[in-house]
């Protein structure tokens, strides 16, 4: 019987690592050739040099596109949860019936191109540009819809591992109004799944470029670029920094958005 | 103790009435609780008794009628700003805080400040015996134990109305008696009024002050657990609460006859005809098989279930089966197959006609 079990966790264990040095292989080798290429000497026996990563800075459009990126990331996945959340909250508690029609409504997005999504944007941003601001801040709007199918899985799920409708009457009768109710109650239970929610939106933001390039919005992406076509090499070593900075965020939310109680059990 | 020096206050309910798309789950529900009681609405599911302790947290709002806690009209009054304590039947720790900060999140709302917070939540602990626990979260409690850090975070704000849904029903039957008496002891130490929702009769008989037994969204019968049991008002109430043999009978001015017995009716009114009597499996006696002063009945013992001190025997009388409960000790001649006689003792009884037994939810 051990032997049994022991020869089938050695098999296990073997695909555990066959299959993440298989995966890893396919994500990093075209990182480190990106990596590569972007430290390489100027001329065929040239020595390895920052200079490429040195130079972003001297890029004002560049830097621009970055720190825009950044905020939109910023402002759609704040403004993602703020509107969703009570959304859904309040879906789930007083119209269980629309929680199918919210849904799908939320998966829309996923469905429609973001070319087709442009095409109708176009109009809406034409007016909001002359009507109301011409900033590229204004993209989140359209993020904020590009982001939901995503946000809205993450945070279904996380709504699904708590009993909404309990807790929310337990806190009510304690005493709590609503936005207690959310802030105190609600938000600290489903902590991963806004982390979740967050991190999915701004990778999302960080990697979008169809539609600011259509709507002639200079974000990361169409900085990324325009900038390809003069100095491939700044551009490949921006395109790394902005992975890697997924990468961290990633490893950040793993860690510290597991729930509370896996924390202090591990304790 | 804070808590003991408080005294409950009066809590009315005035014809309150609720529908839901159509359906009335409340059909005007009145009921005064004296300050300090503990009343127990009775009911099968469905009957309105988890309705009615809703519209009285404010967690649902009322079609009609009124709500009155100590004087204070609150039918318009949203839940948590009506100064009531409650638990569910579902676990409602909040998962992210220890037993507590769940203690102490009410009073938190209610600007306590830290010191008397911490103080007054390690009380309530104490008073529901889980001082060693506080430091726990919900997930490392039995679910006994969640719900009793739940009654004490109910009570740490000092609610004037206690309101339990259901708070035993998640639990396995050892625990729940003793919860249950637990909960009537804290409630007689806090003094406050306290409305139980519940289906078990057990647990309803046991815990109350007065029992309110509820059916179709109307109170039928509202008394002390005695009276409940033992003068039951309607068919209802003596189906629903303790067992009741339904015998086929003949109504006859102020008696029904039942097999040649003549029993006293309870309400003389009845007009004469066939009818079902409802009779109380311990006003039946059984004998083993002698002459004809030991019963007027001749059956044969189906199957007899030792229930401690107490026995219940089944009797086949041919086209019926009627039970009984008598003494152990009168019990244990009577097994399966045993012929015997029986009769009925005549105390007044109820009658039905001809409607469905009601079935315990």
């Amino acid at each position: 019987m051990a032997a049994v079990s022991r020869a089938r966790r050695l098999k296990l264990r073997v695909f555990r690592i066959v299959t993440l040095v298989v995966f890893g292989a396919f994500f990093l080798i075209p990182i480190y050739a990106m990596f590569e290429f972007s430290t390489r000497g100027n001329g065929v026996d040239a020595p390895r040099t920052l200079d490429n990563w040195k130079a972003i800075g001297t890029y004002p459009d560049m830097v621009a596109g970055i720190v825009n990126s950044l905020e939109l990331a910023a402002i759609t996945s704040v403004a993602t949860l703020v509107v969703l959340v009570p959304t859904m909250v309040w879906v789930r508690l007083r119209l269980p019936r629309l929680r199918r029609v919210i849904e799908l409504i939320s998966l829309l997005p996923l469905t429609i191109p973001a070319i087709v999504l442009v095409v109708g944007f176009g109009p809406m941003y034409l007016w909001l540009g002359t009507n109301f601001s011409d900033s590229i801040l204004t993209l989140s709007f359209a993020y904020s819809i590009l982001v939901l199918p995503y946000a809205y899985r993450a945070l279904d799920a996380g709504l699904a591992a708590i009993d909404v409708k309990t807790l929310s009457e337990a806190a009510r009768s304690l005493g709590a109004g609503w936005p207690t109710v959310m802030w105190r109650v609600i938000v600290p239970n489903m902590s991963s799944a806004l982390l979740n929610a967050a991190l999915l939106s701004v990778a999302l933001v960080l990697g979008e470029y169809t539609i600011a390039n259509n709507l002639l919005y200079p974000n990361l992406q169409v900085e990324l670029v325009s900038l390809g076509r003069t100095n491939a090499g700044v551009s490949i070593a921006v395109a790394v920094a902005s992975l890697l900075f997924a990468f961290v965020l990633l490893i950040a939310i793993s860690f510290f958005g597991r729930p509370r109680r896996m924390r202090s059990e591990v304790a | 103790m804070m808590s003991t020096s408080r005294s409950g206050v009066e809590v009315r309910l005035e014809d309150l009435r609720r529908r839901y798309a159509g359906v009335t789950a409340l059909d005007g529900l009145s009921l005064t609780m004296a300050p300090g009681e503990l009343v127990a609405l009775l009911g099968p599911s469905g009957c309105g008794k988890t309705t009615a302790l809703r519209l009285v947290a404010g967690l649902e709002e009322a079609n009609g009628g009124r709500v009155v806690i100590g004087g204070e009209d609150v039918t318009n009054v949203p839940a948590n700003k009506r100064e009531i304590g409650m638990v569910f039947q579902a676990y409602s720790l909040f998962p992210h805080m220890t037993a507590m900060q769940n203690v102490a999140f009410g009073m938190q709302l209610h600007e306590v400040g830290t010191e008397e917070r911490r103080k007054r939540a390690g009380e309530m602990l104490e008073l529901v015996g889980l001082s060693a626990h506080a430091n726990k979260y919900a997930h490392q409690l039995s679910g006994g134990q969640q719900q009793r850090v739940a009654l004490a975070r109910a009570l740490a704000i000092e609610p004037k109305v206690l309101l339990l849904d259901e708070p035993l029903s998640a639990l396995d039957a050892k625990v729940r008696s003793r919860l249950r008496d637990e909960i009537r002891r804290v409630q007689l130490e806090v003094g406050t009024t306290t409305l139980f929702v519940t289906h078990d009769q057990e647990e309803a008989l046991a815990i109350a002050d007065r029992v309110g037994v509820m059916n179709a969204g109307r109170l039928e019968q509202l008394g002390p657990p005695t009276t409940i049991y033992s003068r039951p008002a309607t068919p209802f109430v003596a189906e629903f609460v303790g067992l009741t043999n339904r015998l086929p009978g003949v109504v006859k001015g102020r008696e029904v006859e039942v097999r040649g017995t003549r029993l006293p009716l309870v309400k003389p009114d009845s007009t004469d005809g066939p009818a079902i009597a409802l009779v109380r499996p311990e006003a039946v006696s059984v004998a083993a098989d002698g002459d004809v002063s030991s019963g007027p009945l001749i059956g044969t013992v189906i199957a007899t279930v030792f229930l401690g001190a107490t026995s219940r025997v089944t009797v086949d009388l041919g086209d019926i089966t009627v039970l009984a409960q008598l003494p152990t000790s009168d019990a244990v001649a009577l097994t399966a197959g045993t012929r015997v006689r029986l009769s009925l003792r005549t105390d007044p009884v109820l009658i039905a006609r001809d409607e469905k037994a009601p079935t315990e939810a």
